[in-house]
């Protein structure tokens, strides 16, 4: 069973339908990369997968022990952090609040967790530090480990280095390789970096209001639309 | 020092008013972090606004004015709140049509009902004088359900606050978190204002979340220091008002302001320190 099944998904606003006769499946270990252009349905179809948005027609299954809520996601950053009187311990621990239900108080092992995750991330000697004070990519680690406090098996990520430098963006990368590979998490990065995508994923999903593309990276990059898509990402990058 | 104290605490009206004044403050510190780290700020001044005029229709219909304000300004809460979420109006614009068209429709019923008199002046600019025995219950009451609803929800309400997109992707049911919050801070604004004044009130809101994230880095310590402030605060502003006969709102306001330039002053030396 896999992770998450997209069966004919429809999604749309108002009577506008916005993604169609979507069909892909996640399955355990997976990185999947979401590319396509603004406006494709990427941030619509994440919000369908995390619940926030119901779909119009087809389903969405969730199986192999993962639950809607038990998904990880690593959201854009929005304007209320940019001052948000936070200690990076706290952020973190918010991340274990869907294993609470409608208990009011975090357990040691809630607190455990939160301060392996942080390990694991390198940021461990950050606990007690502002998050508003962070940088970039510290932030983006801090929100990394909330999200993996909140699921045991799969990652959802959007956009995660847009506003890193390069450098940090490599590592961050390589961080998110890593968690995949050791830990057997899987990943869904929806991405505008269509080249570290095909460098890193091993599943390609090319939106544009359906599934332009789905499959394995290798598929995806002898495949005519993939073949466009690259070299369009390298014409775009010369200019 | 300890006479005068004494000599205070001996007139009822006045024990009522610090009772009422320290209840609402600390409620309003409490509701107030989470509405000014979320951008709602203004939503307090709105409501303020809606309860004045609210108490004004009330008050010329001869019907006890809090079990009047207090519906409608719940109602005008939830309305802002889904204001914010989607409407051609923006948040700010639709928060400023709302709170002018009440405060004009508040005026327009005191002239021609009763007049412009003190009442009106009470409401706008608050009365230490202005606290009944039902307003002392009430408060106790509502107090003690934020308190508790606060300290029972205080990681939820943390994680709507912060991200609110994650927080419903966890699971929590943030529009359910953001009413109650919207309707908690509803009553206190009406309880408060009559002491306070519709024009004032928003300050308790404002003010101790402002004042501690100037110093504090953790969101435990804003909201314990946020209730700290907002109390002694109010406790300074009435002691004043009481001392040199000034209108009880605007001292407790100036006691904020006192109190958010000390903070900034220790923020503004801890960093350069660093």
């Amino acid at each position: 069973m896999p992770l998450i099944k997209c069966e004919n998904v429809s999604i749309g606003y108002e009577g506008q339908t916005v993604v169609k006769d979507l069909n892909f499946i996640i399955e355990k270990g997976d990185y999947l990369c979401v590319v396509g252009e603004n406006g494709s349905g990427k941030s619509t179809l994440i919000k369908s997968l995390l619940g926030l948005k119901s779909v119009e027609e087809g389903r969405i299954a969730f199986g192999d022990g993962l639950r809607q809520n038990e998904i990880g996601y690593l959201p854009q950053q929005n304007d209320t952090q940019k001052d948000f009187p936070a200690s990076v311990y706290e952020v973190v621990l918010s991340g274990r609040l869907n294993s609470r239900g409608i208990r009011p108080f975090y357990t040691s092992q809630d607190k455990k967790e939160a301060l392996d995750k942080m390990s694991l991330l390198g940021i461990r000697d950050l606990e007690r530090q502002c998050f508003r004070d962070l940088s970039g990519g510290q932030k983006q680690r801090v929100l990394l480990a909330r999200a993996l406090c909140a699921t045991k098996s799969l990652l959802l990520l959007d956009e995660p280095v847009t506003g890193l430098d390069p450098i940090v963006t490599g590592e961050f990368y390589q961080l998110i390789r890593r968690i995949n590979r050791d830990s057997g998490i899987a990943v869904v990065m929806v991405s505008h970096d269509i080249e570290s995508a095909v460098a890193d994923a091993t599943h390609i999903l090319h939106l544009q209001e359906t599934a332009l593309f789905f499959g394995t990276t290798e598929d995806y990059r002898n495949s005519q639309i993939g073949r466009k898509f690259l070299g369009g990402a390298h014409d775009g990058n010369d200019l | 020092m300890m006479e005068m104290i004494f000599e205070m605490l001996s007139y009822p009206f006045m024990v009522r008013a610090f009772t009422v004044g320290a209840l609402v403050a600390l409620c309003s510190a409490l509701l107030g972090v989470s509405l000014v780290l979320k951008r709602y700020s203004m939503i307090g001044d709105g409501l303020s606004h809606v309860g004045f005029g609210a108490l004004a229709i009330a008050a010329s219909l001869n019907m006890a004015p809090l079990a009047a304000a207090i519906p409608v300004v719940i109602a005008a809460a939830v309305l802002l709140l889904r204001i914010r979420g989607n409407s051609r109006i923006k948040g700010d614009a639709a928060i400023a049509l709302i709170s002018t068209s009440s405060l004009a429709i508040g005026v327009m019923v005191i002239s021609m009902t009763t007049g412009m008199n003190t009442d009106v002046y009470n409401y706008m600019f608050g009365s230490i004088l202005a606290m009944s025995e039902e307003d002392v219950l009430l408060s106790v009451v509502m107090a003690v359900i934020v308190l508790v609803l606060f300290v029972f929800f205080y990681h939820k309400i943390f994680a709507i606050t912060f991200d609110e997109t994650f927080a419903q992707a966890t699971g929590v049911k943030a529009d359910l978190y953001n009413t109650l919050i919207a309707v908690l801070t509803a009553v206190t604004i009406v309880l408060g204002m009559r002491m306070m004044g519709a024009l004032l009130i928003s300050s308790l809101i404002i003010f101790p979340a402002l004042t501690s994230m100037r110093v504090c880095k953790t969101f435990r310590s804003v909201i314990i220091n946020s209730a700290v402030i907002s109390v002694v605060c109010l406790a300074a502003g009435i002691t004043v008002s009481y001392v040199w006969a000034t209108p009880a709102g605007a001292s407790v306001v100036m006691a904020n302001i006192t109190a958010l330039l000390i903070y900034s002053l220790i923020g503004l030396i801890r960093n350069k320190g660093k």
